[in-house]
């Protein structure tokens, strides 16, 4: 059983309560932070900790916090990254709705850290639910003196609301996130100036993932050089994984990061093995965006090492065949799925989220849908592989934000490893079900 | 100015004098601008919509845009931008259940075409359009993040997970017996695993 910092106490009775989770050590980050520690002092062991950002891109938070701007007389924010669109990610949903204290506690105590009197949960608008678990959380803070005017008698004031959003997978990235927190179109920004600099309202800002900022408590308690034992190089600490598709325990488990991939997929700790005495096809390790492998790469490396669930381990080969740890979205693949199919939801999701500003995004993500569909229905000839690979390699590289890769990799990544399919299914001119054909056995037709 | 802004659609001033938050709304809708600079009302627009969506039937009308604007102070253009671009911001009137399903990857693993059929065939209609009682509205929609509880739906702030057809029955019997506006904003919600 690996160690757990962040969902340890998650079946604890009433957990989600303040008195509770007080009673549990909930809040000794803040004492700890504010009482014997200076903010440099905090992000320092941060820094330690060797912490990388949990949201999916995995950018080292320490390095990103000693970024912000701090001039004189003018506001910094913290702002929370809840945006957890990403297909097979819905790690940061089962933190907040269980646990909503240590997200808040974490806010302060970066917040601290960052000199940041306000900071903003900015939350999908889906999980609307989940917005109000917090906002009860934050009214019990407030009560008990966590939240508001000189949090335990020092001179650190900090307010932290939630922000609710309107339904836009595009404000995950955290320039279009800040756009839509300002009450406009969730339209990425150009950058530089990276948020740090010019935010929130043109102020420095720092925005992190609702992982990242929980993972805070535990390192300011444990001292950054301890947290970074944990795991495995620079792949430090432990990582919530949210496990889904064909596998007989999907759910969230916190990992230490280090695991291999083989026991995370079959031993009976996390995820059961595949369901009903299948194969493994293939994994989504990281979020719909990362690249999908088959199994043989996503068991082993191309040099046939045991893949671990680090940030290196799963990047290793680069994309020719390796992957990303991305979000820890981990979706699995049985022996019968369509991995045409399965790109299609995928190319139809990323032309429904893309928010239009750069036309390579715009206009080739409808258009990979649109090949894909003839896939499907049959119609498709071999140089469409072709084509659809042209189209990616256009899209990459070439747009604002990381919404052009997102959608381009998924489509690389199957061509890569799978052509055979779609040669297959453009040589038969076989009309592919594009209704589902792997019904559960407690849906009776 | 509103007609120019939202096209074609006959501006009604019978409904925009009936176009005001009620007394519960207007607590809540200050009490999120109230959130933010008091030159940064606008930050308040999301959750305002949301808001105004489930006072006025369920959907933004122009008349809805156009009071929004006018309590954040901007101009009705930029909510109507704001409106148009979020998935969860309906610009035509719905059923009074929007039942949302989601179909992306994990769902679609899971049956959630299957799910979608079935809703289509027992209320004899397809997606995107409103059952003949005005009930119910079919949505399928992109990830919703319950992958590892797929298939589901979502209808107002409620989350249906782990769906199979018996479930679906009794979650749709249940709101045709209750019969009342489901909107992100409820807090009487459901979520059934």
């Amino acid at each position: 059983m690996g160690k757990k910092l962040l969902i340890h106490n998650d079946k604890v009775p009433g957990i989600n309560t303040l008195e509770v989770y007080r009673a549990n050590g909930g809040y000794a980050s803040v004492e700890k932070a504010l009482n014997s520690m200076s903010p440099d002092q905090v992000t320092d062991e941060v820094k330690k900790s060797g912490l990388r950002g949990r949201g999916g891109a995995g950018f080292p938070t320490g390095l990103k916090w000693s970024f912000l701007a701090k001039p004189e007389g003018v506001e910094r924010y913290l702002v929370c990254n809840a945006d957890e669109s990403e297909p097979g990610t819905f790690k940061d949903r089962y933190l907040m709705e269980k646990i909503p204290h240590a997200l808040i506690e974490g806010m302060i105590t970066s917040s601290y850290a960052l000199g940041a009197k306000t900071s903003y949960i900015y939350i999908r608008g889906e999980y609307f639910y989940i917005a109000r678990i917090l906002e009860a959380a934050l009214a019990e803070a407030y009560a008990a003196g966590w939240l508001g005017k000189n949090i335990l008698g020092t001179n650190f004031s900090h307010d932290c609301y939630v922000q609710v959003g309107g339904g836009a997978y595009i404000c995950g990235e955290e320039t279009a996130l800040l756009e839509s927190l300002e009450g406009k179109r969730g339209n990425p920004r150009i950058k530089p100036p990276f948020p740090a600099v010019a935010g929130l309202w043109g102020c420095p800002t720092v925005v992190n993932n609702v992982e990242t900022i929980a993972a805070v408590c535990p390192i300011v308690m444990m001292g950054g050089e301890e947290y970074a034992k944990i795991g495995i190089g620079k792949s430090t600490g432990t990582k919530l994984i949210s496990a889904s598709g064909h596998i007989n325990k999907p759910g969230v488990y916190e990992i230490e990061l280090g695991v291999p991939v083989e026991e995370f997929i079959f031993s009976d700790e996390y995820c059961g093995g595949i369901r009903n005495g299948k194969k493994l096809k293939a994994v989504v390790a990281g979020g719909s965006s990362v690249p999908i492998l088959p199994a043989d790469l996503i068991l082993k490396t191309a040099k046939g090492e045991p893949r671990l669930m680090t940030y290196e381990s799963l990047g290793d080969g680069g994309f020719q065949t390796g992957t990303m740890l991305g979000s820890g979205g981990f979706i699995v693949m049985d022996e019968d799925t369509s991995i045409v199919k399965n790109l299609f939801t995928f190319a139809r999701f990323y032309h429904h989220e893309s928010c239009g500003q750069c036309s390579p995004c715009r206009e080739g993500t409808g258009w990979m849908e649109k090949i894909l569909k003839k896939f499907l229905n049959g119609t498709a000839n071999e140089s469409d592989v072709e084509l659809l690979w042209d189209i990616q390699s256009k899209i990459e590289g070439k747009t604002i934000c990381p919404l052009g890769e997102a959608a381009a990799w998924p489509v690389a990544a199957a061509i890569r490893h799978f052509k055979h399919e779609f040669l297959e299914i453009a040589k038969s001119k076989k009309f592919v079900d594009i209704s589902h054909y792997n019904r559960l056995n407690n849906i009776v037709a | 100015m509103s007609s120019q802004v939202h096209g074609t659609q006959e501006f009604n001033k019978t409904k925009r004098a009936e176009t005001k938050f009620s007394e519960d709304a207007m607590i809540a809708a200050q009490k999120i601008i109230a959130q933010y600079p008091a030159d940064k009302r606008k930050s308040a627009m999301l959750p305002v919509l949301h808001i105004a969506q489930a006072e006025f039937g369920g959907w933004l009308s122009p008349e809805a845009m156009d009071y929004v604007a006018s309590l954040l102070k901007v101009k009705p253009i930029e909510v109507f931008e704001v409106a148009s671009f979020y998935s969860m911001y309906n610009l035509k009137p719905m059923g009074k259940c929007v039942l949302e399903v989601c179909q992306t990857s994990s769902c679609w693993l899971n049956g959630a075409e299957d799910i979608i059929k079935y809703i289509e065939k027992k209320l004899n209609i397809k997606v995107g359009e409103t059952s003949s009682d005005g009930m119910f509205s079919l949505k399928a929609v992109e990830c919703l993040g319950s992958c590892g509880t797929a298939p589901m739906l979502q209808c107002g702030a409620s989350f249906h997970e782990n769906l199979t057809y018996d479930k679906l029955d009794k979650i749709m019997d249940g709101y045709r017996a209750e019969g009342k506006l489901k909107s992100y904003t409820d807090k009487d919600y459901k979520n059934t695993l």
